[in-house]
């Protein structure tokens, strides 16, 4: 192994594992500060939103909301099953059944 | 002892059932992770790396987005320490604002647990995490057991496309990649169940889109996460005042 790739390793190591560990750290010293715990209450839906619409509107990095943009339409389908049956399976299933349909037969 | 002493009290079936709840929970996720592990290894080798360099770097790192990007530099033949830990810092900066969603949980569990937790944050395990926590409440072992799931399948998944480079059609190709934001999105419509929550889902949703267009790297999530949250707090403390 070369020396300076694993230097980059270790450094990447070390600054994503402060990312990770910082907030912790910190609020062990100072706390968890009365006013954040209003904030953090919509994070998880504000993140999962963050992660899952770029994902399926701009699959490569552009606007797309035509029929072509596979993950627009199967994104759809897992949603509107997610949300008419609650069923995990049936509702990740069907959007990969989409997806995997038009990728692989081009329907 | 006193009845919440009695009911931290360690239940060894309980324990055990949340950590295999998690690896489950975790399986639809991994349909999607594994083509990234893939492409990974095998771009890891298309650059020039080693099979073990590729590999200590996904044991080590354990962040997909940067390390994507530090190969794409590295075969760009951007070979700088600096540019390169630094990009990793920016990249991996949405963590912070995860690991402080999740603090509030996990900082009255003991510290080497934390220090192994903490370590693998990735938005996959936050994800999962998060949605057992607004399900049943959060539990240490689920933790643990979404953690070490993703983190074996991301350390295997690197290994096969280190591994069998040459046979590998592009598996980004394969459409199995839809499988992460399906199941994102599978966590997501529970939440939208009231006013505020839904203010929350279109204000992060146009932000992350107009951050995707005009923003380098991950600062959409970054930028969406705190402009839809504060809204998010905002709206929510102005109608208790208003009560």
């Amino acid at each position: 192994m070369r020396s300076e790739i694993l230097l980059i390793i270790i450094g990447m190591a070390v600054v994503t594992y402060s990312t990770r560990v910082g907030s912790l750290v910190l609020f062990r010293f100072t706390g968890i500060p009365s006013w954040l715990e209003v904030w953090l209450k919509h994070v998880p839906t504000a993140i999962l939103t963050a992660l899952i619409i770029p994902a399926l509107i701009l699959p490569k990095g552009a606007i797309d909301l035509s029929l072509n943009n596979h993950y627009l339409l199967a994104g759809l389908t897992t949603g509107l099953t997610a949300f008419l049956s609650r069923n995990v399976l049936a509702s990740i299933g069907l959007g990969l059944l989409v997806m995997l349909s038009l990728r692989w037969f081009g329907f | 002892m006193n009845v919440a002493q009695q009911l931290q009290e360690t239940d060894r079936n309980k324990l055990s059932k949340d950590f295999w709840n998690a690896v489950t929970d975790s399986l639809p996720i991994m349909l999607g992770v594994v083509p990234f592990g893939i492409t990974y290894g095998v771009m890891g080798i298309a650059i020039g790396l080693t099979l073990w360099e590729i590999l200590l770097m996904s044991l080590l790192v354990f962040a997909g987005a940067a390390q994507f990007v530090t190969i794409s530099m590295l075969g760009a033949g951007i070979t700088s320490f600096g540019v390169i830990v630094f990009t990793t810092l920016l990249v991996n900066l949405r963590h912070l604002i995860m690991g402080a969603s999740l603090a509030p949980r996990m900082i009255k569990e003991p510290m080497w647990l934390q220090g192994i937790l903490t370590f693998g944050l990735t938005d996959e395990a936050y994800v999962l995490v998060i949605n057992k926590i607004q399900k049943s409440g959060y539990s240490v072992s689920y933790h643990l057991g979404a953690t070490l799931a993703l983190y074996v399948v991301w350390a295997a998944a690197t290994l096969v496309g280190a591994t069998f480079t040459n046979y590998i059609p592009d598996p980004l190709e394969w459409g199995l990649d839809f499988a992460i934001p399906a199941t994102f999105l599978v966590m997501l419509i529970p939440r939208l169940k009231d006013f505020v929550s839904c203010i929350v889902f279109f204000v992060a949703a146009l932000v992350s889109i107009a951050g995707v267009l005009y923003l380098p790297g991950k600062w959409y999530i970054i930028l969406a996460c705190i402009i839809a949250s504060v809204i998010g707090g905002l709206i929510e403390r102005n109608g208790n005042n208003a009560q």
